[in-house]
């Protein structure tokens, strides 16, 4: 029997790939309401990875690449276990037909892709997948798409997206890019350079020159745009760079050193640490209006400011209790928390995306810990822990954070990892070289 | 790699490894066996500087508190400067890398200032002092121990080119 729902085939809308040449169309061809069987709970601690089998593509050289980039995305996040290959009983899995489920129940497959990539008569990558309850023997996602043949990686982590999201209740982050600090040369004059990448180590591209010392990139939760804070001309400061055409501009010009920068959830907004003397205090910049708010007015360092998801609370560091501990505050600056009260540093807090948790590094007994706290201090939890790790990032959804690690002496140097919420899953990202300072993406659209 | 051996690839502690080294010694001349390296200070240098004063002091973690030999070798530093007026100075503050990167530009901002605090109330005058944190950016030991971290928390004077 064919599926019959393809002749309904209908377009669910356009996406426009901002940065890509082309556009890339998606069409759904079922989304009929499927009572899933198979699922997974995320919200357990450890997961056990769902067994999943992702059938060879059928179509172009290219279809196996994207099957097998769906496949290593799916089997990174650690909620899936991809079935090897050699183990199918089925092996011409077809996408225009049903699948033999009982050949799949056999392996213990829970869930089943099939797939195919052609070309279609205007040179676009015509990509097709659906996505099988095994045991319940039904479809649940049919999807297709057509783009640039440059974009295939881009196909293949949406495809991943749409798995990850249907089978967990929850949005993927697979269709993500990272900025981060390309580091070469001796740990005396490190070469330090912005760079991109997708979410998995693919697609390398390196920003700036290395001329002038670059840090802390963060990417606007709305444009093709960084802050990132340079030496340039020998005066730190905060910039902001535009990802595709390469502009730069300087965010503050004051004689004084400008750092840590991220954008407000709107994106509308720069907050920010200005020195003064011995102090540093955190302030606003309104990218419309040009004009700088003072949030803090301490004689000690507050710096690493980070916005919650709503935009109406911002937690920092500060060391105006001593050692450097996190603090909460309103978005106006007022009614200033301290919530971080464990033994030793905390610095560099991130608000996940989720709203629920703050991810932070935690300095204590000669070790650098990547961990997390409610907003209210309670339920403190380290996730990682070692000579030094540094900087957590959020994905997308809240549910992994990226962070660097560094190696000591003289040939030692930082390289990204990932890890998953729990504390589980921590993976080492690939990267060109020394790299540092990772920050995770909005999902692309 | 022996610690002494990373000291001394840089120029900077080399100089002053040798300036602690002539501590005492009346006459500003160098041993014999350093006139390979073409040390020769002549008076007002900026090798006068590093080497017979020192341009750099240390800080203890997390501090920015100036130990009593800081002090001893900021007020050489403004007898020095005083009597060649003519440098304007850049001080840079530094940070070990046992800290996240966004406290240490602030400490190494802090350290600075410090440091131009107590150069200015020993007579230079502010307007010849800029200051600029490189937090861990910039370390000058790369072994793997306290003693190479306790020589990257630092301020460093540097002179800058003479006005005029």
């Amino acid at each position: 029997m064919l599926i019959a729902s393809i002749p309904s085939l209908r377009l669910s809308g356009l996406v426009s790939l901002r940065g890509f040449a082309a556009a890339l169309l998606v069409a759904c061809f079922f989304a009929g309401p499927a009572r899933a069987l198979v699922e997974i709970d995320i919200t357990k601690g450890n997961v056990e990875p769902l067994p999943i089998a992702i059938a060879e593509f059928d179509g172009e050289d290219v279809a196996r690449d994207i099957a097998s980039v769906v496949e290593d995305d799916l089997r990174n996040s650690g909620l899936f276990r991809p079935i090897e290959k050699t183990a199918f009983i089925d092996k011409n899995a077809s996408i225009d037909g049903i699948p033999r489920f009982e050949d799949w129940r056999l392996i213990n497959a829970q869930a089943l892709v099939s797939g195919r990539v052609t070309q279609a008569p205007d040179g676009r990558l015509k990509a097709e997948f659906r996505l099988w309850d095994v045991f319940a023997g039904e479809q649940m996602i049919g999807q297709q798409f057509f783009t640039n043949p440059q974009n295939w990686r881009r196909v293949a982590h949406i495809i991943a997206d749409a798995i990850y999201k249907r089978l967990t209740g929850e949005s993927g982050y697979f269709d993500t890019r990272i900025v981060f600090v390309d580091e070469t040369g001796p740990k005396t004059q490190r070469v330090k350079r912005l760079a991109i990448m997708d979410q998995d180590g693919a697609n390398v591209r390196i920003l700036t020159s290395g001329k002038e010392l670059v840090l802390t990139p963060r990417f606007s939760p709305s444009r093709q745009e960084i802050t990132y804070m340079s030496f340039a001309g020998g005066n730190p400061r905060v910039y902001l760079l535009q990802i595709e055409t390469g502009q730069r501009e300087l965010v503050t010009n004051f004689p004084n050193m400008t750092f840590s920068p991220r954008f407000s959830p709107d994106g509308q907004k720069i907050i920010m640490s200005l020195q003064q003397g011995g102090n540093s205090n955190i302030y606003t910049m309104d990218l419309r209006s040009r004009t700088m708010t003072r949030l803090t007015n301490t004689a000690a360092i507050d710096t690493a400011p980070s916005y919650s998801p709503d935009g109406s609370k911002i937690v920092f560091e500060s060391d105006r209790g001593g050692r450097q501990q996190l603090y909460v505050m309103n978005a106006d600056g007022s009614d200033q928390k301290r919530i971080s009260f464990g033994n030793g540093s905390y610095a560099t807090p991130v608000w996940s995306p989720r709203g629920d948790v703050i991810a932070f590094t935690k300095r204590s007994g000669g070790k650098f810990a990547i961990g997390v706290i409610k907003p209210d201090g309670s339920g403190e939890r380290i996730l990682t822990e070692g000579y030094h790790n540094e900087g957590p990032t959020w994905s997308p959804n809240g549910r992994v954070l990226m962070f660097f690690r560094d190696t000591p002496g003289e040939n030692g140097g930082p390289s990204l990892y990932s890890i998953d919420l729990t504390g589980y899953n921590e993976r080492r990202i690939p990267t060109p070289s020394f790299a540092s300072d990772p920050a995770w993406s909005p999902l692309l659209d | 790699m022996p610690l002494a051996h990373s000291i001394l690839k840089s120029p900077a502690i080399l100089a002053l490894v040798l300036g602690l080294a002539l501590a005492g010694c009346a006459k500003q001349t160098l041993p014999d066996n350093a006139g390979g390296l073409g040390l020769t200070a002549t008076p007002g240098s900026q090798q006068d500087f590093t080497v017979n004063v020192g341009d750099r002091i240390f800080f203890e973690t997390d501090s920015s508190a100036l130990t009593a030999t800081a002090r001893n070798t900021l007020d050489k530093q403004a007898q020095w400067l005083s009597r060649y007026a003519k440098y304007p100075i850049t001080i840079e503050g530094h940070a070990d890398e046992r800290g996240t990167r966004e406290y240490n530009l602030a400490l190494g901002a802090r350290r600075a200032a410090a440091t131009r605090d107590y150069l200015v109330s020993r007579g230079v005058q502010s307007n010849r002092i800029h200051t600029i944190s490189y937090g861990k950016e910039r370390p000058v030991a790369v072994c793997n121990d306290i003693s190479c971290w306790s020589q990257n928390r630092r301020a460093v004077t540097v002179l800058t080119a003479p006005t005029g």
